[in-house]
């Protein structure tokens, strides 16, 4: 028994691409990991070393081929990701694990500000108090990660690329969740806001939140890690 | 956790099989849908798409398997053991089906107000008045300006007459709507604000629904899950977005490569 949040043993992914001749593209092996509450694990490795990868077996976004991938709720429960139902899996995001990916996947016509609010009102939309609560809160990460007021009930479709990457942020960590995996968060980000992302990582992590991140800003890592970790060692033909 | 959970599936298919002749269109399809849950069907033409959606809502009968649907009184019924009645029953209250064609759905050359008016009276609502009050508030809800209730669909743009069949369909707060293709006869531009509209009106009614469409970025938008079909077998199942990121067999990975960024 662990009381790790995330708790990766001996977890393989290799891609078989059907229409390159069954090509094998081996990407991860052996990865053992744990991460705790209130850890901040960076993935450090050049770019083609699985750290993309290993974030989204832990998301369930990539079947792992071999190993367990265990993730622990708020309440203690563990789930077995490689194993869980669809079901479980869309449970688990809502309420365990937190994803910031580099690029927000554009919804249509929904406001920026109800772009943020949304997780927070999951499963209560047709309540329309919570929804009023969720922009309340949507609100008040917009301007502490620097919107600008006119933005915010327009859909984020045609901001720059660093806007919607905050917006990204704001949707995805305004939930209080016991695990964050977060790729890149910084990326096209000034150094204001690169900052706030900084503070916002650690304030998730002083709430007890385990964080597995990959940063390209050596200093972005060095300031939130608690612990590096050298995906070459998870290299298969390295 | 926000809501209780419930014990059993809304929907339970079980070894759902139709042949046409010496034909097999479905071989033996099987998956659970809970409430709340958007799943989409996809595959390309003649892959079983349609023949499950049609099996699965008992609009066509099946050569084998069972579907049982959770009543509202929480009993599992087996929905092609019931009469006909009781399926129409269904059909017109606790289901939904949107056609791809609005024209399947709707009455053409009767008002929009009737148009969705018309599951309510079915169901014994006779004051005029209140059901008018209705149709204007559902009018509203899918976009349409009221001040069109009295004219026929006929008059309607494609994309309107599609969101007046959602707006029918809806009127009686189903838990469970079939969806073929609703937007693959429609401009992209009004595509979008369909697909907006389906995602709100999901969400908020809490419907369960089953979207056949060969559009990977329509399931990628809606569908918590997705199962793909390929010769009338369901080749692949799983998260949307873990099927379409990581597709495992070699059709559904076929399909993902042959598309513009899903």
């Amino acid at each position: 028994m662990t009381s790790a949040v995330l708790s990766m043993t001996g977890v393989g992914k290799s891609f078989t691409l059907h229409h390159q001749s069954g090509t094998e593209l081996p990407v991860l092996r052996d990865v053992d990991l744990q991460a705790s509450a209130g850890e901040c694990l960076v993935l450090d490795g050049p770019s083609g070393m699985g750290k993309s990868t290993l974030l989204k077996l832990a998301y369930g976004n990539y079947l792992a081929s071999a190993g367990s991938i265990r993730v622990r709720d708020a309440g203690g429960q563990c789930l077995e990701v490689t194993e869980a139902s669809a079901r479980d899996l869309v449970r688990m995001r809502r309420d365990t694990v937190g994803y910031v990916s580099q690029f927000l996947r554009v919804i249509p016509r929904v406001a920026a500000i109800d772009v943020v609010a949304e997780p927070l009102a999951e499963g209560r939309a047709s309540d329309r108090g919570a929804m009023q609560e969720a922009r309340e809160k949507a609100a008040a990460w917009l301007e502490r990660l620097r919107i600008p007021k006119r933005l915010w009930a327009l859909p984020p479709d045609t901001f720059s690329g660093g806007e919607q990457q905050r917006i990204n942020i704001a949707r995805s960590l305004i939930k209080h969740r016991p695990l964050l995996l977060v790729d890149e968060p910084t990326a096209s980000l000034d150094a204001a806001n690169t900052r706030t992302v900084v503070e916002l990582i650690q304030e998730a992590m002083s709430r007890g939140s385990a964080v597995l991140g990959i940063f390209h800003d050596q200093e972005v890592g060095e300031q939130v890690a608690t612990r590096r970790i050298d995906m070459s060692r998870f290299r298969r033909s390295a | 956790m926000t809501r209780e959970e419930p014990f059993s599936p809304l929907l339970r298919v079980r070894g759902m099989a139709k042949r046409y002749g010496g034909f097999t269109a479905l071989h033996e399809a099987s998956f659970d849908l809970w409430p709340g849950e958007v799943l989409a069907v996809v595959g390309e033409s003649g892959s079983g798409k349609s023949t499950l959606l049609g099996t699965i809502s008992a609009r066509m009968a099946a050569d084998g398997g069972t579907v049982e649907y959770r009543m509202r009184d929480g009993g599992l019924r087996d929905v092609h053991a019931m009469s006909q009645a009781e399926q129409r029953l269904l059909a017109r209250t606790d289901w939904g089906f949107v056609h791809q064609n609005p024209a399947d759905g709707l009455r053409m050359d009767v008002s929009a107000g009737a148009n969705v008016g018309e599951r309510l009276m079915g169901l014994g609502h006779r004051h005029y008045g209140q059901l008018r009050a209705t149709a204007e508030e559902w009018l509203q809800r899918v976009e349409i300006d009221p001040i069109r209730i009295d004219d026929a669909p006929r008059t309607f743009s494609g994309g309107m007459r599609q969101r007046l069949q959602i707006a029918r369909n809806l009127v009686t707060n189903p838990r469970l709507v079939f969806m073929d293709e609703p937007t693959s006869g429609l401009d992209v531009s009004v595509q979008a604000r369909l697909l907006d509209m389906l995602r709100q009106l999901t969400q908020e009614l809490e419907l369960a629904v089953v979207i056949v469409t060969h559009d990977l970025a329509v399931a990628r938008l809606l569908a918590h899950r997705m199962v793909v079909m390929q010769g009338g077998r369901i080749v692949e199942a799983g998260l949307t977005d873990q099927v379409l990121d990581d597709p495992q067999h070699s059709y559904t990975q076929l399909l993902v490569s042959s598309v513009l960024q899903p």
